[in-house]
């Protein structure tokens, strides 16, 4: 009986995986493979729309990228953005997850109301920030020039270097729910013998924390450092939204939208483009190397 | 000893102050916004301090401006929810049509390019969605998609899918197999054992499937940016907002007004499903 459905587990898988394959080969592969072969041509929109792909090959556009500038000030502001959001973005879930580790009055409640920021619509939350933020009708300013005595108002989204730290503070905020969510289910996995043997043996908190507890959910952080990197690097919403891009906060990917849209340089984008992915690419693999061996240690 | 009790107490006030400064800085910009659309945008500009409206202050008017559609002197944004309701719901039920079969191909049966499948989902995240965002732009407008609510929603069914499969996947992997066999053993068919067992007992994932894409969909801004743009008819509420805040005629209380609207559908149904949501991503996060 069995037999006759495992002769058919092949045939089966594959007509019930072909949809979802489909939709995301033609959605997402085949514009990545558009981009690369851009990448190599000479084109504006005019050229793809009478020639296709069928463009002549160069390598012009990757020494445009690579010679610019503007290119390396870009990657630059994105390296210093996606790192300095994960790890405040880590650091303040993981205080959180702490915090709300033993159970207290509302604790369901409040828990479900901290990850708000991470499931509030991006547009909605960047505009109140916005508003918040504002030099002339803001509430952070006036609180700041009327109780604290600020002698001008803070031009937050408009000058640099305040634009790119008030971009990576909103995005610790929108993104220290998410690190807490997987921080306090790594946490409730936990056993709580071995603290409770270590406090037999006269381990002060700080301690149970830092070689017992900490030890125990690193695995959980490489993880998360992993995603948080991988979406802040080609985060576009956020700083967009916030700023638009001015200001010192142009990270790649909204160079790439000012290349598209601005100068509709498709080459020039594809291969900034193509260029940023080899960089997170190699990134991806030496931290992968890097945790791969501290696993190897902790087993 | 003196210093475990040290610690300990020194901690135990940190944990109070960290938790009040932790809710008070996740929930006050959300007051914000809920207060400051009920009030009117000259007393805003007057104080910008005085964040809650004096009782007799208090407007209602900034709804009915932002609701309202632009014949009627508003800003159609009934519209514009419209548009995001239809989005979004139509992106979620043919993401979980799509994602149940593949969730269940993907952890019951051996077949060729099982594996290759995962690794290709896993491409999604390497590359910029603005990159992806703009073929797929060209691609839509030359086969008439391209400025349409089904274009939106099929892009954003190939944006959920990934997590979605993972969410599914982790939860059917926990479904012990031998149900199925029994089932086989019954003489029931493969889409009998996917239609009466497997969806019935992932119900709860499969829900929270649904809603994870729904506000996917319902947040999005990017890819409405690029299709949408020049179609004011077919704006979401996400494009509408940023659209009208880019400019300096819609007053900023009445925005905000929009703000609440956007994000209150969000809210409820995240209420209602918060368990189940993040128990779901979360799923197979302790395994490490």
């Amino acid at each position: 009986m069995a037999s006759k459905l495992r002769r058919f587990e092949n045939r089966d898988g594959v007509t019930l995986v072909a949809p979802v394959v489909l939709v995301v080969a033609a959605i997402i592969v085949v514009p990545i493979v558009w981009t690369v072969v851009l990448s190599f041509q000479d084109a504006r929109y005019v050229d793809v729309a009478r020639n296709g792909l069928f463009n002549e090959l160069t390598l012009d556009n990757y020494a445009d990228v690579l010679a610019s500038p503007a290119f390396w000030q870009a990657l630059l502001t994105t390296v210093l953005y996606s790192v300095a959001t994960t790890v405040g973005s880590i650091a303040v879930g993981l205080v959180a997850a702490l915090a709300f580790r033993d159970r207290f009055r509302f604790r369901a409640p409040l828990r479900a109301v901290m990850l708000l920021p991470y499931v509030a619509p991006v547009v909605a939350t960047t505009f109140v920030w916005q508003v918040a933020l504002n030099p002339q009708y803001g509430v952070v300013n006036a609180f700041g020039t009327q109780v604290l005595g600020w002698e001008h108002p803070v031009n937050f989204l408009s000058s640099a270097p305040t634009a790119l730290i008030t971009v990576i503070v909103y995005d610790i905020w929108r993104y220290f729910p998410f690190a807490f969510m997987f921080l306090g289910a790594a946490l409730t996995g936990l056993s709580r013998e071995i603290e409770e043997a270590a406090v037999v043996d006269g381990a002060t908190p700080v301690q149970k924390f830092w070689f017992i507890v900490l030890p125990q959910l690193l695995p959980t952080v490489a993880l998360l450092v992993l995603f948080r990197m991988v979406m802040a690097f080609n985060e576009f919403d956020d700083v967009y939204l916030l700023t638009g891009g001015a200001a010192g906060t142009q990270v790649a990917s909204v160079r790439v939208f000012e290349q598209l849209t601005g100068s509709s340089d498709i080459g020039g984008a594809s291969a900034t483009a193509a260029v940023m992915a080899v960089f997170l690419g190699v990134a991806l693999v030496i931290y992968l190397r890097l945790t791969a061996r501290q696993r190897e240690e902790t087993r | 000893m003196s210093t475990i009790t040290t610690q300990s107490s020194v901690l135990r006030v940190l944990r109070v102050v960290t938790i009040v400064a932790l809710v008070l800085a996740t929930v006050v910009p959300f007051l914000y916004m809920l207060s400051l659309s009920f009030v009117r945008i000259d007393d805003l500009l007057r104080d910008p301090l005085r964040v809650l409206p004096a009782l007799d202050r208090i407007t209602a008017e900034t709804y009915r401006e932002v609701l309202a559609s632009e014949e009627d002197g508003g800003y159609g944004f009934a519209r514009f929810m419209r548009n995001s309701a239809i989005v979004a719901v139509a992106a979620s039920a043919l993401t979980v049509a799509l994602v149940v079969p593949a969730a269940y191909a993907l952890t019951r049966l051996r077949f060729a390019g099982r594996s290759q499948v995962s690794w290709l989902f896993l491409a999604v995240y390497l590359f910029p969605t603005i990159i992806i965002a703009v073929p797929v732009f060209v691609g839509f407008q030359v086969l008439g998609l391209g400025s349409s609510l089904v274009g939106l929603v099929i892009a954003y069914i190939a944006l959920t899918v990934p997590v979605s499969v993972h969410m599914l996947r982790n939860y059917l992997a926990g479904i012990p197999e031998s149900i199925d066999e029994a089932a086989v053993i019954d003489g029931a068919s493969r889409l009998q054992i996917l239609t009466r067992i497997t969806v019935p007992l992932a119900m709860p994932t499969i829900m929270s499937t649904a809603l994870y894409s729904f506000m996917i969909a319902w947040n999005e801004f990017l890819f409405a940016l690029l299709f949408l743009s020049a179609k004011q008819d077919l704006w979401t509420v996400s494009l509408g907002l940023t659209r009208l805040a880019d400019g300096q005629e819609v007053s900023k209380t009445v925005l905000m007004a929009g703000s609440v609207l956007l994000t209150v559908p969000i809210v409820i149904l995240y209420g209602v499903a918060e368990r189940a949501l993040t128990e779901g991503l979360t799923a197979g996060a302790d395994k490490g």
